[in-house]
């Protein structure tokens, strides 16, 4: 133990100085083998890629606005927004987890395979659109066209949603517990049962929120788009 | 790709620094828009007859005492000319529009880019750094501004193609996206004895706008008219000489944010134009819904 040095549990970085190219570049490979426990990146003033590509269990804590991308195709990290997001926030994350203190733009959670994205404020149009099997939880309230042809994962919307939830899902669920304005093709209301409950609750409570699991609806796809039907005059 | 920026003073006292705001503002959007660049200013509106024309002359060299000296010859009423560069300021107790007419035949060289009794418009191709350099944007002071740059997709890169595009008087149109039935509304419009200059789909639906305001809709009215005629996608930044008035497609394809405080309300494509302004982080942020219609007035 004596020939360890002693590692320093936090980095800072401030993009008001720094470049967003060193910040990525050391959250990619110097914070990974110095072992930081936590990053803080002060001043991000709308940057875009933020902390995208990391591989290792790092915590990154981003305090401010941030522009596109950020946590894109993250693995492992858990990165949180102390701001709020530019378009396609956690596009493509695999794993670990991304959470939106203030408000996220379009198209949030983007084609996300894994993880958990959390944005406590409202998401924008298209939020989880072609969602590959994360779990997204959103505190307020999602724009028209949220979980198109999501494929797999899960969707747990606090507030509303507009136009379109929904629209040509696959094997994707939603769990909305306000108004939804419309639904999209081929998604239909189910009833809830236990495990959609229990689903919920753990979702709910991974995100650190305590609405009841009750007050939820779900929605998934009716499968009637699944096989094409020549006899159904199918319009395009 | 475009960028747009807009801001609104609401304190007087932030006038004389409205320039010197926007500039970080324009030039923290030269990645959404390298290759031209533009703005148009509201200052305190000219009383009487009196009338503004923003006139630019590209790479041409114009002796621009030379086309006053024309002006005043067949226009009896008083003129000043304030020149910068290729850009001059013709101020004109003469009909407005007159004196337009006799520019296009007197002094073919000259561009007319805006006219009105608040607006001054400057527009150029280069990087937008360049541009506020060139036009000294810095210095500007007014009530309110509608500025652009631009990464042409469907038309030409040349000054007459970048945006603000005018139509009338004291009105201006940025855009952000792309219109798919801009010869439609050209269609439309030109049977009416509306002249297009440009090739461009901004210009069509800046000239449907400012037709809809002289039939006698409010700016919002025009809007929602244009939300069943105007097919594409776009985020519009329009200015006239009370209102500043943004609007997003169903679809909400084109980045915008708001931040308003008690002092000034300032939009862009994104975060990133507005993270300097004073007092922003106490700055209400929002972004505007799709057809959902946001003005704010002098």
């Amino acid at each position: 133990m004596a020939n360890l040095k002693p590692v320093p549990a936090m980095r800072e970085f401030d993009l008001a100085g720094e470049t967003l190219r060193q910040l990525n570049s050391y959250l990619h490979k110097s914070a990974v083998s110095e072992g930081i426990a936590e990053i803080r990146v002060r001043n991000p003033d709308g940057a875009h890629s933020i902390a995208v590509g990391l591989n290792a269990p790092l915590d990154v804590h981003i305090h401010g606005h941030v522009g596109y991308y950020v946590a894109g195709m993250n693995q492992l990290a858990s990165v949180t927004v102390h701001g709020n997001a530019g378009p396609g926030a956690g596009e493509n994350m695999m794993s670990g987890r991304l959470h939106v203190k203030g408000f996220a733009s379009t198209a949030a959670g983007a084609s996300a395979h894994g993880g958990l994205l959390v944005i406590d404020g409202d998401a924008s149009l298209r939020c989880g659109i072609s969602l590959k099997g994360a779990d997204i939880v959103v505190g307020g309230s999602v724009g028209s066209f949220s979980a198109f042809m999501a494929q797999a994962g899960r969707m747990v919307i606090c507030g509303d949603a507009e136009d379109a939830l929904g629209d040509s899902l696959y094997e994707a669920v939603i769990y909305v517990r306000g108004k939804v304005r419309s639904l999209g093709a081929d998604a239909r209301f189910e009833p809830m049962t236990d495990t959609d409950r229990a689903a919920v609750r753990s979702l709910l409570a991974a995100a650190g929120r305590d609405e009841d699991p009750g007050s939820f609806r779900r929605v998934a796809s009716a499968k009637s788009l699944y096989h094409w039907h020549a006899d159904a005059n199918q319009e395009y | 790709m475009c960028g747009i920026v807009g801001l609104l003073v609401k304190k007087p006292a932030l006038r004389e620094r409205l320039g010197a705001l926007m500039v970080p503002m324009l030039t923290g959007m030269t990645e959404r828009g390298p290759d031209s660049a533009g703005l148009a200013v509201y200052t305190t509106p000219l009383s009487g007859r009196l009338h503004k024309i923003s006139l630019y002359s590209g790479e041409l060299a114009v002796d621009w005492s030379a086309v006053l000296a024309q002006v005043a010859q067949h226009f009896t009423e008083q003129h000043e000319i304030a020149v910068l560069g290729n850009h001059a300021v013709l101020t004109t107790a003469a009909d407005p529009d007159h004196v337009v007419s006799w520019l296009k035949l007197g002094a073919p060289a000259v561009a007319v880019l805006s006219i009105g009794q608040s607006i001054d418009l400057y527009k150029d191709v280069g990087a937008p750094a360049d541009i506020a350099r060139r036009y000294e944007f810095g210095a500007l002071r007014g009530t309110h501004l509608v500025g652009h740059t631009r990464m042409a997709t469907e038309s030409a890169v040349t000054p007459a193609h970048a945006h603000p595009f005018t139509a009338g008087r004291d009105f201006c149109l940025v855009h952000n996206g792309s219109l798919s039935n801009p010869h439609l509304v050209r269609k439309r419009l030109e049977p009416l004895g509306i002249k297009f200059e440009t090739d461009n789909d901004t210009e069509a639906a800046c000239r449907f706008f400012e037709w809809r305001l002289r039939e006698g809709d409010d700016l919002r009215k025009a809007v929602e008219r244009g939300f069943s005629e105007l097919d594409g996608f776009f985020t519009f930044l329009m200015g006239t000489e009370k209102e500043l008035l943004i609007v997003r497609d169903a679809f909400a394809c084109k980045p915008a944010v708001v931040a308003e405080t008690d002092d000034y309300v300032a939009i862009a494509s994104e975060f990133r134009s507005l993270a300097h302004l004073p007092d922003i982080s106490h700055a209400t942020l929002f972004e505007p819904k799709p057809e959902e219609i946001y003005s704010w007035r002098i």
